[in-house]
């Protein structure tokens, strides 16, 4: 005998109305055990707290436009006219203010650049041509003197676009020289490898404000006499002999990263070092170490603000001067948050992007 | 017949040959540069009359500093002026990397919490804090004390006994009582204690297998000892509050707003980082682990504690030291709000003597010597846990 099964369907059963939907997302994410529901209380207490009266003075009791005297009229709510007043001063500086759509266009082909050269498709040489005419076309737009272009003193450049001409210019510059200490760092020649260990290691012990101390007061000493090196120009290169040495410990690490077999491979092909270097191993080390190279750009950005010690007008700068004028005094907060911003979106994009680059060149999944 | 084969490859071919000229040549170039760097700098030096040498250490200093923690006037020399700065940097190194541990292991824990508004919060929390520049940081926290806490006449109570204002942070100690050296000595026993007892319980671990409640053990040790000596001691209990006179706070500890500034800014923006570290280092120990932990019957503490953490620990700790460092040099930006660290009291020096050579250098010696002694550290550290490969 056999059991037949029987035929009308089994009765669907849902699942119960808690485990689906919002409910169950709430569940399932915020209250899934006495612990996890009383930080979510906690958590939402604390924003209860903090963020109607952020939105406040934000949002509702703000003033956007209006003079210093009507901002402290208005008392309590936040005074953004700080910034939209001196907007100008605080992204360009003392750049001559009918010139400013030089520095202004500068930026832009920049932001272009960096947006092309987001699509790694668009990697090609004449990419890197059209990098090396864009930053010539940037320096020029800055300094004047050529095409009938008024010259502007280097004294006067501020803002934002000093703020990204030392950090670009700076890891453009830095990036051949970290290349050359990590292949000497990894040299057999003892004299070239000790001289690269001890400036690596010599620099990365220090902080930077320390390099750009030396580059403000000790630098003009070293020079013969009647020789001057202007001061941003001296930033500048206490900037790239900085990043240098972070960018040779990336680099070293993607050298050390690539296979024996490959060094191996190009000695008995009979290539010479150079040819191995260029041919072989650098091609395929640089490629490992894209992502790092943006998480130093990245903080060459952050670092460049470091300036406003030794009196360079950068982004900050420029703002806490705005801070300093009476009429503004008062106003840090409305102000530090705006510049914070402008550097988080940068960074912020930056970082996305190198993860992204992380993911795209893992071919190991 | 035989083809002929030189018998000498000349010296352009030969690579040992070669590399003794290229290093011939870098050692000669680097001497020379250095040669017209040092000549230039003498020059340089004897034109603007400047001595050089480390004289200037034993002079008066004549400028005060704000905040020390050894007896220190204007009349005392440059020399225990710069000992200041660098106790300062000390101490405000030390205690942001102990917040800063504490902090950005709670936050990088939370940021992987099943507690979906937890995580996203820590999320953003890292996101921001690490994107934006410390300095800037440094500068918002300075200018929250001074532009947007009250006076001291409204000075802000979040709890009871610590006041909040533009004189800084102040808050109530306990007045001065021998009991409280005779703790601060139980403690130090106390460590040293836990130290043995770390080490005994590991080894018979290692040859019996038996499991030592070491945490609980070691906690009751540094909390009861200490505590012990306390009330063997009189158990002191007069505490010293601070209490509004006139224009400010009389008695208690203040903090000045400079050093709360840079300790604010320092570990939010640092435990940023070291939650990032925590999170990947916890996350880098394979689900399989645990599982195969809790299948050979582990209770879920020994889970943690003798399959997840040591995994963990040897991804977290290189780069959780080299944050520390960061840490460190990060504490030179003081001198940009104006709180007497080594850089700033240097920089001072630099200024009034123009020994500008003498003291970037001094300045770099004492940050080498945190670097490579921590460095020295790692190296050690890294031998010990490293994967013993069979």
């Amino acid at each position: 005998m056999e059991k037949t099964l029987p035929t009308q369907p089994a009765e669907l059963v849902k699942p119960p109305a808690t485990d689906i939907g919002i409910l169950g997302w709430l569940k399932a994410n915020l209250f899934n055990g006495w612990f996890n529901s009383l930080l979510t209380v906690i958590v939402i207490y604390l924003i209860y707290l903090a963020a109607p009266s952020f939105i406040q003075w934000a949002f509702l009791d703000s003033s956007w436009a209006a003079n210093s005297e009507q901002c402290k009229m208005a008392g309590a709510g936040a005074c953004w006219s700080v910034i939209t007043a001196n907007i100008r001063f605080i992204l360009f500086g003392f750049y001559p203010h009918d010139l400013q759509w030089r520095p202004l266009l500068a930026v832009v082909i920049l932001v272009l650049l960096l947006v092309y050269s987001r699509n790694r498709s668009h990697w090609r040489k004449s990419l890197f041509y059209g990098w090396l005419v864009g930053l010539f076309v940037m320096g020029l737009l800055l300094k004047g003197g050529l095409f009938g272009l008024e010259p502007v003193e280097s004294n006067n450049w501020g803002g934002l676009p000093l703020t990204l001409l030392l950090s670009v210019f700076g890891l453009t510059a830095a990036y051949p020289v970290g290349i050359l200490l990590a292949l000497g760092r990894q040299s057999k020649m003892a004299v070239i490898k000790s001289f690269c260990v001890v400036y690596i290691e010599l620099i990365r012990g220090v902080p930077l404000i320390s390099l750009l101390f030396m580059s403000s007061v000790v630098f003009p000493l070293f020079l013969p006499e009647g020789m001057v090196i202007n001061k941003i120009l001296r930033a500048q290169v206490a900037i790239i002999l900085f990043t240098a040495a972070y960018i040779a410990e990336v680099v070293r690490g993607g050298l050390q990263g690539l296979d024996r077999g490959q060094y191996e491979a190009a000695e008995a092909l009979g290539l010479n070092y150079f040819q191995t270097m260029r041919l072989i191993i650098l091609p395929q080390a640089l490629k490992i170490v894209i992502p790092p190279s943006v998480s130093i750009l990245i903080s060459a950005f952050k670092d460049t603000s470091l300036v406003v010690i030794i009196a360079l007008y950068d982004l900050l700068k420029t703002t806490q001067t705005t801070l300093t004028d009476p009429k503004w005094m008062g106003y840090s907060a409305e102000a530090y948050i705006f510049v914070a911003m402008i550097y988080f979106v940068c960074c912020f994009f930056m970082s996305n992007y190198s993860r992204k680059l992380e993911r795209e060149l893992d071919t190991s999944r | 017949m035989n083809a002929q084969v030189p018998d000498k490859i000349p010296f352009f071919r030969d690579p040992s040959k070669l590399s003794v000229f290229y290093q011939i040549m870098t050692l000669l170039g680097v001497v020379l540069l250095s040669y017209y760097l040092v000549s230039n700098t003498l020059a340089n030096l004897e034109r603007q009359s400047i001595s050089t040498g480390f004289d200037f250490l034993g002079k008066e200093a004549a400028f005060e500093i704000g905040e020390s923690l050894i007896d220190y006037s204007a009349a005392d020399s440059y020399g225990r002026a710069l000992i200041v700065g660098f106790l300062n940097t000390l101490i405000v190194s030390f205690i942001g990397i102990t917040l800063t541990v504490l902090l950005g292991t709670v936050i990088g824990i939370a940021r992987l919490s099943s507690n979906w508004l937890v995580a996203k919060l820590s999320a953003i929390y890292i996101e921001v804090f690490q994107d934006i520049p410390v300095l800037l940081q440094l500068f918002f926290w300075y200018a929250f004390f001074y532009e947007i806490l009250p006076t001291p006449r409204q000075a802000l109570a979040p709890l009871p006994g610590v006041f909040l204002c533009n004189r800084g942070l102040i808050f109530g100690v306990p007045h001065f009582h021998l009991a409280y050296i005779y703790a601060a000595i139980a403690f130090g026993a106390g460590i040293i204690c836990v130290i043995f007892i770390t080490r005994w319980s590991h080894k018979r671990q290692d040859e019996s297998g038996k499991i030592f409640p070491l945490i609980r053990v070691s906690a009751v040790i540094l909390v009861g000892a200490p505590l012990l000596a306390w009330l063997l001691g009189g158990a002191p209990a007069e505490m010293n509050v601070p209490a509004l006179k006139g224009f400010n706070f009389k008695g208690g500890v203040t903090i000045s707003p400079e050093f709360t500034a840079l300790l604010l800014g320092l570990v939010l923006y640092t435990a940023a980082f070291v939650a990032e570290v925590v999170r990947a280092g916890i996350q880098s120990v394979s689900k399989g682990q645990r599982e195969a932990a809790m299948s050979i019957g582990l209770k879920p503490a020994h889970v943690l504690n003798l399959v997840i953490l040591p995994q963990a620990l040897r991804v977290i700790v290189p780069p959780l030291t080299s944050q520390m460092l960061n840490l460190t040099k990060n504490s030179s930006l003081a001198v940009a709000i104006g709180y007497p660290d080594f850089v700033s009291v240097a920089g001072t020096t630099i200024n009034q003597t123009g020994q500008a050579i003498e003291g970037v250098a001094l300045i770099m010696i004492v940050y080498l010597i945190f670097s490579l002694s921590t460095s020295a550290y790692m190296n050690w550290y890294n031998k010990r846990i490293a994967l013993v490969e069979r």
